[in-house]
């Protein structure tokens, strides 16, 4: 039988956002899938080169609408690098726990997404239910339910008090028994367990090979996890776990993102006994110093990776944003060979994909005469090790590790 | 004829079924339209449905500006809807660009390119404010005027 293409979206009821999807099929079965993104590019990489850093921050957050503390978190870090601001521990203490109800609310909204697209309707009113309670806990704490503003360079602009600490222990309680209640749905309820094993299968060597990141590629069993491989706020204070699982597929992502739910919920009770009293904002300049930094953050999806460089001015030089979702897009197109064409929702779902943070827009071009080209990934590692090995940092653990995987 | 124009006003205020579609938004609306579809807000309360085909729907809600790529699909998706037809602008950026006014991919709020019958603004608009927009949109369909309403700042008008 010939193949057939099935083009999907960019207005599709299953998927919220616009994308575009070209299926290949043979029958039923899916030989290959090609993408088309963009849709949503809105030109915010050039937009902050316009802004100040204050404005600037505003728009970062406003990268995604579900991840937007960790795109601002993310920015703010690189800014604050260059800048050379200690920030009070006070600060960096609101700033994971808003961190972690917002992987919370992630990972809540996700479940049910998740329940929607294979018809289990019920868990997606259960776990939106449930999602509410963070969402009014986020509200009270930073002002406003998303894109909570609560960052600002040099600390964050609300504090905490003795009351909104106390009642967030009560909101864990209550979250966590739900949260009970779904791994118990999660790990024996036969309709789920059946319909989500074996689907969208991604084997560790190539979740390795295409980059995985966050609980995509943790669910293949690649452990890692930059809270605690390269911690940044006050994660080196807490004790948690990395989840990973060996499932390999759909079913494993899910357990891997509940158990992630019950892991916050320990964090958030550790920060809310360790918070330290003080300040929670330090002046920070307008105009900041010349210099570059990279910042990495673990979002709900992944790991996101804000670049900024900065030239003595109060407008950024460069800001180069790379969301967790550009990282596991690769891997969907092979996640979807050999499966059903009903199983494609679901599949694209499970990376908990967020094409707003994606649309980004690259070119490499020579500054003296314009040529482009493109670096092979060997050249590139290679010039990354060497600018850090001149700012003093030694990768040689890390880069061990790099080519052990690299290998398999 | 009256009674059947009656009959059909009543039908379409009670039983409105919307389409959602993100036009480069940043996901925070799109949420908070799905949040206003789950139990806390339940909007299904008012025959709000939401439907996955664009010929089966009443109501456009539109979240975010309107980005370059998008602007054709948008048009095309408007001109698929059964008359009559309204274009909801959900969030600020749907109002009017929002701030990502003057970026080089951004046409601007949903107006520059569709004739929008209600604004709501927030970023993002609260399911509340959502669920306010989309009544005080139906309830300027009925002829007689809604006395019971309290005014807000969500501002509805029939096209």
């Amino acid at each position: 039988m010939a193949n057939i293409k099935i083009p999907i979206g960019p207005q599709h009821p299953a998927l919220k956002e616009p994308e575009s999807f070209s299926i290949t099929l043979n029958g039923e079965t899916i030989i290959s899938m090609d993408m088309r993104l963009g849709y949503n590019h809105r030109g915010i990489e050039k937009a902050c080169e316009e802004r100040t850093y204050i404005q600037a921050m505003y728009l970062v957050e406003r990268v995604c609408g579900i991840c937007s503390h960790s795109h601002s978190t993310c920015f703010i870090q690189a800014v604050e690098e260059i800048a050379g601001l200690a920030v009070p521990p006070r600060a960096l203490y609101i700033r994971t726990i808003v961190s972690e109800l917002e992987r919370m609310h992630s990972h809540l909204l996700w479940l049910g997404v998740a329940g929607h697209e294979i018809g289990f309707d019920t868990l997606l009113m259960y776990s939106w239910r449930d999602r509410e309670v963070v969402m009014d806990t986020l509200a009270a704490l930073t002002g406003n339910r998303v894109n909570y503003g609560i960052n600002t360079f040099g600390g964050v602009r609300r504090d905490i008090s003795k009351e909104q600490l106390d009642g967030l222990l009560k909101t864990m309680d209550v979250l966590e028994e739900r949260t009970k209640y779904y791994i118990e749905v999660a790990s024996q309820e036969m309709t789920l367990i059946k319909r989500l094993s074996g689907v969208g299968y991604l084997s560790h060597e190539d979740a390795v090979k295409l980059g995985a990141v966050g609980p995509t590629g943790r669910a293949s069993n690649v452990d890692a996890d930059v809270r605690r491989d390269d911690p940044y706020l006050a994660y080196k204070d807490i004790e948690f776990k990395v989840i990973t699982d060996t499932h390999n597929d759909v079913f494993g992502r899910t357990l891997v993102r509940v158990g992630e739910l019950m892991q916050s919920y320990s964090m958030i009770r550790q920060l809310v006994a360790k918070i330290p009293e003080g300040p929670v904002t330090v002046k920070a300049p307008r105009k900041m110093p010349a210099g570059e930094a990279l910042s990495r953050y673990e979002a709900p999806r992944g790991e996101d990776v804000h670049y900024v460089k900065a030239n003595g001015t109060d407008k950024a030089e460069r800001v180069k944003i790379r969301a967790p979702t550009l990282a596991n897009l690769q891997s969907v197109a092979k996640m979807m060979e050999n499966n059903r064409l009903a199983d494609v929702p679901i599949i694209i779902a499970a990376i908990d994909p967020c094409f707003s943070c994606t649309d980004r827009m690259v070119q490499i071009k020579h500054a003296d005469h314009g040529r482009q080209e493109t670096l092979s990934w060997q050249a590139l590692h290679a010039q990354s090790l060497e600018w850090y090995r001149k700012q003093g940092v030694d990768f040689a653990d890390l880069n061990a590790k790099m080519s052990r995987r690299m290998k398999i | 004829m009256k009674w059947l124009q009656k009959l059909i006003t009543w039908a379409r205020i009670k039983s409105p079924w919307v389409i959602h579609f993100n036009t480069g938004a940043c996901n925070a609306c799109d949420i908070e339209i799905v949040a206003a579809l789950t139990p806390r807000f339940d909007i299904e309360r008012f025959g709000i449905l939401l439907k996955g085909t664009p010929r089966h729907a009443d109501v456009l809600l539109c979240s975010g500006p309107v980005t370059r790529q998008i602007q054709d699909r948008l048009v095309r998706i408007y001109e698929q809807m059964p008359e009559p037809k309204f274009v909801v602008a959900v969030g600020t950026c749907a109002c009017s660009g929002g701030v990502f006014q003057g970026c080089y991919n951004v046409k601007g709020g949903i107006d520059a390119v569709l004739p929008v019958s209600a604004y709501i603004p927030g970023c993002p608009a609260r399911p509340e404010a959502i669920i306010d927009g989309v009544v005080k949109l139906l309830s300027s369909l009925d002829p007689k005027p809604a006395a019971t309403l309290p005014e807000t700042t969500t501002t509805a008008k029939s096209t």
